[in-house]
């Protein structure tokens, strides 16, 4: 029992923070169909910039936030020089964000040099919860807590805002909320803008369960994709399930079956493209 | 017509000048010796090549990047952390810059990709990080000299032992799959074993794994004596990370290999999380002996942290080779004499310890017993905790006590066979 209920927690909070890079990469594909593959760049650049922020004495939490900042202008800066060019053609912005993955890697490499950088996370959670024989470190619940208060924040703006009204309108069809007189460019740079921002807030807030070292986004692509087809491409409640069920299937997968750990992650996805290649929650093909 | 005569001309004028300068000789007093130095500076491992690099020159400035008169002039290439690209970089050096010697790279499948070729082109390779068995055991050849080097399982199966001695009965293996980790555990397993212990269950987790915890959850279940672990980089830190957060560090003591608490992993890592873990070695940069201290202090105030075992590697190496071409004046022509003097080298002290090689060009030295603790003196002003030495077994071979030729009957280590019967 013990086994299944420590798995399972670990499984939330690793797929919640799938959640945080998946969710902007599932949103920008959505609406502007361009993949982003720099989505966990960012989230690893925003780790080592709240990393270096907290060494020089910031606070957890502002660290994490500044991370996230500089990640948008950044984001925001690719997106308006060269993005924003390509939107509907998924070939050249995938070698377009691939460059820039190269380039944020090298740029990370040289600045903050190879050595992998564990984090801490912040002393009032550094504990850990015993109930019984089962430990449970406090800080994964606080990023289980985070992602859904993010995922929440997300979803109001989605369904209780006119931005909200906008984005769905553009994602199911773009050319017809152009004619209604929406600036849907708008949008456009908004999503993008809060994808890099909440990768690059999340980089730091993972940083205790994932560290920070070279080749992490590279790691972590493969799994944000398969929540992505899992999930189904421009759902956000698509996102959630995805995060939480690959997540899940990681560490049980993992525990259970250790030779496999590869191959369990992408039973579902294997299925989900066999069975219902729009995924989850997606809209059909 | 003009054109072609004047080229013509120039092209003769070309040939008679050639002819009149002097032939350059390989012996003349002062010609370079030219050095691959195959690390990789960029990649997974490119920390590491970032060590390696760092100890080679370190070792080179001190000594006026010179011996015997001659030169040494360095090149890095880097390997990319790739196997094939190992290869590419290796035929590079060779064939179009002359490279008169390979030293490096750095992980197990870069050496065995670029073995093969050293010695058909007879260029003497110096592996001072790879440490696949193989290459000083069943594939040992006399081009590949593990210069201040190490096999894989020649510090695991003092391991095994110890931790008989210990009074463990029931132990777990967790390692990375692939070559280092089968050879790691095998070491611990088949040693362990022997003595009469019981090796419980076994898991191998694949290299860049991030989330640690359902392996961990599996040891919790088990609830063996001990753990045995092998993690290398970014790995050590999520695994010492976490069997930290799960709170198994002071119930389920850990007998880990050489890499999870090398310097380059602890470094980073909280204090609390690493202090008082056991773990096996033939480098512990806490040592207290003259040849250690004096290293890790130069090393120090030229990179402002403690070296990691790569880094101490490649200033030995450095160290030993230098020796050696001082001893054959710097002559590299004939790669068989250079390969002896090499092999004759006996250093008796060094940052590991005393160090001479067996007849399969793997080193014979002393393996650590080691403990994470507070750094103390010099050091603190580069690291909170350090590696020190608790015990030291001497003259470790890679057969351990067993007869080479016994030894090399069995199989590598490799997931079927782990030196016992299941």
């Amino acid at each position: 029992m013990q086994f299944y209920i420590q798995n399972a927690l670990g499984g939330l909070a690793y797929g919640s923070l799938l959640f945080l890079i998946a969710s902007g990469l599932t949103l920008i594909f959505g609406l502007m169909r361009i993949i982003n593959l720099a989505q966990t760049s960012f989230y690893l650049l925003g780790a080592y910039i709240g990393l270096s922020l907290v060494t020089h004495g910031w606070n957890f939490w502002l660290a994490s936030l500044a991370g996230g900042i500089v990640t948008m202008a950044l984001g925001l800066a690719v997106y308006s020089a060269f993005l924003h060019r390509y939107h509907a053609d998924p070939l050249t912005s995938l070698l377009l964000t691939l460059g820039l993955t190269l380039i944020l890697d090298d740029g990370i490499l040289a600045l903050w040099g190879g050595d992998p950088h564990s984090i801490s996370p912040p002393a009032i959670f550094a504990g850990s919860l015993t109930f019984g024989t089962l430990v449970f470190p406090v800080y994964w619940l606080v990023v289980i807590g985070i992602s859904f208060a993010i995922a929440a924040i997300l979803f109001l703006t989605l369904q209780r805002t006119m931005l909200g009204v906008m984005i769905r309108a553009a994602v199911d069809d773009e050319e017809m909320t152009r004619g209604l007189g929406v600036d849907v460019n708008r949008a456009f740079y908004i999503v993008f803008a809060a994808g890099a921002l909440i990768a690059g807030l999340g980089g730091l807030l993972g940083g205790p369960i994932t560290s920070a070292y070279p080749g992490l986004d590279g790691e972590l692509t493969p799994l944000a994709f398969a929540v992505v087809i899992v999930g189904g491409m421009g759902s956000l409640g698509g996102a959630l399930a995805g995060s939480l069920i690959i997540g899940l299937v990681n560490a049980f997968g993992k525990a259970l079956f250790p030779e496999l750990s590869y191959f369990t992650i992408f039973v579902p996805v294997a299925l989900i493209m066999a069975f219902r290649p729009q995924g989850l929650f997606g809209r059909k093909l | 017509m003009r054109i072609i005569r004047s080229t013509c001309a120039f092209a003769v004028s070309l040939g008679v000048l050639c002819m009149l300068l002097p032939t350059p000789s390989r012996s003349a007093s002062n010609a370079p010796i030219k050095v691959a130095l195959l690390a990789a500076t960029s990649g997974s491992a490119a920390a590491a090549g970032h060590d390696m690099v760092a100890g080679w020159t370190l070792y080179w400035s001190e000594h006026g990047n010179a011996v015997a008169g001659h030169p040494i002039v360095t090149t890095v290439y880097d390997t990319n952390s790739n196997a094939g690209h190992a290869l590419d970089q290796a035929r590079r050096a060779v064939e179009q810059d002359g490279a008169q010697m390979i030293v490096g790279p750095y992980l197990a499948n870069e050496g065995l990709a670029v073995a093969p070729y050293g010695i058909e082109h007879r260029i003497p390779m110096f592996f001072p990080t790879v440490s696949a068995d193989d290459l000083s055991q069943r594939q040992a050849n006399s081009f590949i000299i593990k210069v201040a080097g190490w096999t894989s399982s020649q510090t695991t199966h003092v391991a095994g032992e110890w931790a008989y001695e210990q009074g463990y009965r029931r132990v777990m293996t967790l390692a990375n799959s692939y070559v280092f980790g089968y050879e790691n555990a095998g070491g611990f397993a088949q040693t362990f074993t022997r003595r009469g212990g019981k090796i419980v269950n076994q898991i191998w987790a694949p290299l860049g794994t991030t989330d640690y915890t359902p392996y961990i959850s599996q040891v919790q279940a088990a609830n063996p004596d001990a753990l045995f672990v092998e993690m290398v980089g970014a790995d050590a830190v999520h695994f010492l990370q976490q069997w930290s957060q799960l709170g198994l560090k002071n119930k389920i003591p850990l007998i880990a290999n050489e890499t999870t608490t090398d310097q380059s992993n602890i470094r980073t890592l909280d204090p609390a999380l690493v202090e008082g873990i056991t773990s096996f070695g033939h480098f512990a940069e806490g040592r207290d002996a003259p040849a250690t201290r004096s290293f890790i202090e130069k090393y120090g105030k030229a990179e402002g942290v403690l070296p990691s075992y790569m880094a101490t590697s490649f200033y030995t190496a450095a160290q030993w080779i230098g020796q050696a071409l001082e001893t054959v004046h710097g002559d590299v022509s004939d790669p068989g004499m250079l390969l002896r003097a090499v092999r004759d080298i006996k250093l008796s002290d060094s940052p590991f310890g005393p160090m001479v090689l067996d007849q399969y060009g793997a080193p014979i030295d002393n393996v650590y017993i080691r403990r994470v603790v507070a750094t103390t003196g010099e050091a603190a002003k580069y690291a909170k905790t350090w590696n020190v030495v608790i015990k030291t077994y001497p003259h470790v071979s890679q057969f351990w006590t067993w007869k080479p030729s016994d030894y090399l009957k069995q199989p590598v280590y490799s997931p079927t066979f782990q030196g016992y019967t299941k």
